[in-house]
């Protein structure tokens, strides 16, 4: 009989480790996966992790990468800060749109006036948006007690309708022949976000992610403010006896993902997809929950697990179009991902022991 | 001569990295009352669990009336006789006594004749119990009761107790002592796991005495002084907590007229609590468990604010102050639970030593961590404690309970408190660590900290607090002078026996 025993303390070693085996385990059970489907499973796999980074066409995925990963990161890294403490932001998909909105609405309202501080101006509006967006779950909590995970799930089905709302109306392109959706940011010289070097992927969105890991790293591990994060999020009660205020803990943590969430949002309507439209969003907000747990809610964890997830997202797109892999089959080696991470994490505390069967 | 009821033979049993019982043997005779004694972690609950089939025996042989004995599982143990009454109640709050007592009944009755029965039993052991009252509302003694009489209405042969005694008053104790001689001049025996020597030599016929697994010895208690039983105990000679004389300063802490209500549903609100404290002087606070003792904690740390005014720091005003700036003017606190809320169970050492030591040890700098500092705070409290560790990268939960709180309250006391509140800072420790904490308390309140010492331990308040005051459903008895005062004055101060005066066996 096999047995969990549980360790003195975490192992340090298996913290490390267990997301390269998870990597490892996933490619193994989705090679038998595709091989099921009659592919090459060798070949699938070597599609999906080599032919983004080294293939032929890697000089239009390798941006790419950047494009996708830098807004799962920095909504990540926000939400992260909230995990840690036990506080839920689910909404982050719906801060998203909110940035977006907003961050367009400002950089359109000056339209077509070419000034310096139009851009920094949506920054801080699209910023301002997310974190409006979250605060609402956040004071709702603190004053009321109601259940943060509810309110701001729901609150990203109102953005949803909101994006629309203002897509066919307020923010619609007066020169659009009645199309939905805004002017193109992109033809807007003062509002774009633009790629800092062309044909690099790089765009402020990028950039702001780096520093949002940077920031969370050394709130995290630096600061009081980051250490009465981790303290509330092990033991609620012990946070309490050191002083922890909960009711500033949450709108902070709240806060500052629906900031950054609004942040990725802002950076992407201004850059890579242009304009507001009603299909913006592509699920960002709720794939960054997954990025976040699979960087174990550590900054550079996440920074590597965005750019995985990004990796298996153009990759799983190649393979799709060169290989006719089922659209399914690359959501299923997604979540088998995030299953064996959670799975193999269970090493970290525990370890596994034969044993001899006992009454217990 | 006669089969002894149970016979233990060469028990062992191991778990990874200690032994927790090697080659125990012993026997109980019918109708006797058998002491099993030990510090922490001696293994005397590792052996209660064998007998009751919670564990299985590495190796080892128990005889049964001189069969062979080998329960698989709790409720095999049950159905030959053999009830135990847990140190840790398992009852629920929201639901009634007899509800309770069904619950653990493989074929419960129908609820009235159960009631009936609950009613029959209690008043033939004189431990009255109304079967339809909540348990969330009986005190500790009143839920042990409820625990005893499920135990009873199987009629069992051996009746295990794990430290019965903790969670009462003395009158309570005499009670449930009588209770128990009842029960043994019917002829059931009884296993009496303890670590109070007085109880034992008053109840107990026979004991064996354990020390890191080994039965080291065996005595008849009312032959053998508590203090042979006590170095038989921890295998060296005791050495007691001394005080020196000293003079008390002007009053440092002064609550008054202080009621708050609980934080959590079942807990007890504090009414109407008085007390002052002058520097220099250890103050005692007894009372059975649940009486209040978490939340006046809870109050003098901050963690619960009341009016300003209700509690007053050199006269200075402080109930409306949380916890943080508490520290800063130098109220300390360290409360009962160890793990979660003294301590966080998966952080480091170091971590856990910046949990209460940032703002008088001067660990941050305008919110930034000076790592290193706190890593040398936390290495000083674990060599001036001779806290057990490899160091202070460690988490708090690798450390055992006895450590742990060396830990938590060395943490503390090396932070120079004005005024210093420990709730139960002894409990689950051995008695080395004990009279170590014990002395590095009386050592503070001798360079003039207030301290403010709650503890379910009559002895310890005995052994080191100036004065005594009681907590009894939340109100705080007068604080009196500690010499002189006697066990059945405490008592009363504690409430007596909570509504034990029918008793009548």
């Amino acid at each position: 009989m096999i047995v969990l025993e549980k360790r003195p303390q975490p192992s340090k070693a298996w913290s490390y480790a267990t997301p390269l085996v998870a990597v490892l385990a996933t490619m193994v059970f989705g090679g038998i996966l595709f091989a099921i489907l009659g592919k090459n499973p060798i070949q699938a796999i070597g599609t999906i992790f080599w032919e983004p980074l080294f293939g032929e066409f890697a000089f239009y995925y390798r941006p790419q990468l950047l494009v996708k990963g830098a807004p799962l990161v920095l909504i990540a890294i926000g939400l992260s800060l909230g995990f840690r403490a036990g506080i839920w932001n689910i909404g982050a998909e719906g801060q998203y749109i909110m940035g977006a909105i907003f961050g367009a609405a400002a950089g359109l309202a000056f339209y077509p006036l070419d000034a310096f501080y139009v851009f920094p101006i949506m920054v801080i509006a699209g910023a301002f948006g997310g974190w409006l967006w979250a605060a609402i779950p956040a004071f709702l909590k603190v004053r009321f007690g109601t259940n943060e995970i509810l309110v701001s799930l729901m609150l990203v089905y109102v953005a949803e309708q909101m994006l629309a709302s203002v897509s066919l109306g307020l923010l619609k392109n007066p020169e659009g022949f009645g199309f939905p959706g805004s002017r193109n940011l992109q033809s807007y010289e003062s509002a774009h976000n633009a790629e800092l070097i062309v044909g690099s992927g790089m765009h402020w969105g990028v950039v702001s992610a780096l520093i949002a890991v940077i920031f969370a790293y050394v709130l995290l591990n630096r600061h009081m403010l980051g250490f009465h994060i981790r303290l509330t999020g092990e033991a609620p009660r012990a946070a309490k006896f050191a002083g922890v205020n909960p009711a500033r803990l949450i709108l902070f943590c709240l806060g500052m993902s629906g900031a950054l969430a609004g942040l990725a949002g802002m950076f992407e309507v201004s850059g890579p997809s242009g304009q507001v439209s009603i299909d913006f969003n592509v699920g960002y907000g709720f794939t960054a929950i997954i990025v976040a747990f699979l960087g174990r809610l550590h900054p550079v964890g996440i920074l590597l697990a965005g750019g995985l997830m990004a990796l298996t997202y153009i990759g799983g797109e190649i393979a799709q179009s060169q290989l006719g892999l089922p659209a399914a089959a690359i959501q299923v080696f997604q979540g088998m991902l995030l299953f064996f991470l959670l799975a193999f994490d269970l090493l970290t505390n525990y370890r596994i022991r034969a044993a001899r069967k006992e009454v217990a | 001569m006669t089969t002894p009821l149970l016979s233990l033979q060469g028990l062992t049993k191991a778990y990874p990295g200690v032994v927790a019982n090697d080659q125990v043997s012993f026997d109980i005779g019918e109708g006797e009352v058998h002491a099993l004694l030990g510090e922490n972690g001696a293994g005397k609950s590792t052996l209660v669990k064998m007998i009751y089939g919670l564990v299985k025996p590495d190796s080892g042989t128990m005889l049964l009336r001189g069969q062979r004995f080998a329960p698989p599982e709790p409720r095999a143990a049950r159905a030959d006789g053999i009830a135990m009454v847990f140190q840790h109640f398992s009852l629920f709050d929201a639901l009634n006594v007899a509800e309770n007592i069904a619950l653990g009944m493989e074929n419960p009755p129908a609820m009235g004749d159960l009631a009936a029965r609950i009613r029959e039993v209690s008043e033939t052991y004189g431990l009255p119990l109304d079967p339809y009252r909540t348990v969330g509302d009986l005190s500790a003694g009143e839920r042990q009761r409820v625990e005893i009489i499920r135990c009873l209405l199987q009629d069992p042969k051996l009746l295990i107790m794990d430290e019965p005694t903790s969670v009462l008053t003395p009158q309570e104790v005499d009670i449930l002592f009588e209770t128990l001689n009842k029960l043994r001049s019917e002829g059931t025996s009884i296993l009496y796991i303890s670590h109070k020597l007085e109880e034992i030599r008053t109840l107990c016929d026979h004991a064996t005495i354990l020390r890191l697994g080994k039965n080291v010895g065996e005595c008849a208690p009312a032959e053998t002084s508590a203090r042979d039983m006590a170095e038989m105990m921890v295998g060296s000679t005791l050495q007691t907590p001394e005080r020196s004389g000293r003079e008390f300063g002007e009053v440092a802490l002064d609550v008054s007229g202080l009621s708050v209500p609980s934080p959590s549903e079942f807990g007890t609100a504090l009414k109407n609590v008085h007390m002052t404290v002058r520097k220099g002087e250890v103050l005692g606070i007894g009372g059975v468990a649940g009486n209040g003792q978490d939340e006046l904690l809870g109050v003098l740390s901050g963690e619960i604010t009341t009016a300003p005014d209700a509690i007053k720091f050199n006269g200075q005003p402080i109930g409306k102050l949380g916890p943080t700036a508490r520290r800063k003017l130098g109220v300390l606190t360290a409360p009962e639970e160890r793990l979660g809320h003294a301590a966080a169970p998966d952080m480091s050492l170091t971590e856990n030593a910046l949990l209460t030591g940032s703002v008088r040890e001067g660990l941050e700098n305008n919110g930034f961590l000076k790592w290193a500092e706190t890593k040398s705070f936390a290495e000083k409290i674990i060599s001036a404690f001779d806290v057990r560790t490899p160091g202070p990268e460690n988490a708090a939960r690798s450390l055992s309970g006895g450590n742990l709180q060396k830990f938590v309250i060395g943490r503390e006391v090396l932070q120079n408190p004005d005024i210093l509140v420990v709730n139960q800072p002894t409990w689950g420790v051995d008695a080395a660590a004990a009279a170590s904490i014990r002395q590095a308390i009386l050592d503070l309140a001798a360079k003039g900290t207030a301290v403010i010492c709650i503890s379910q331990d009559l002895d310890e308040l005995m052994e080191i607090s100036d004065s005594f005051a009681a907590l009894n459903e939340g109100r705080l008895s007068a604080p009196r002078t500690t010499t002189g005062l006697t066990v059945d004055e405490i008592g009363l101060m504690m409430g007596g026996a909570h509504g034990m005066e029918v008793a009548h066996v």
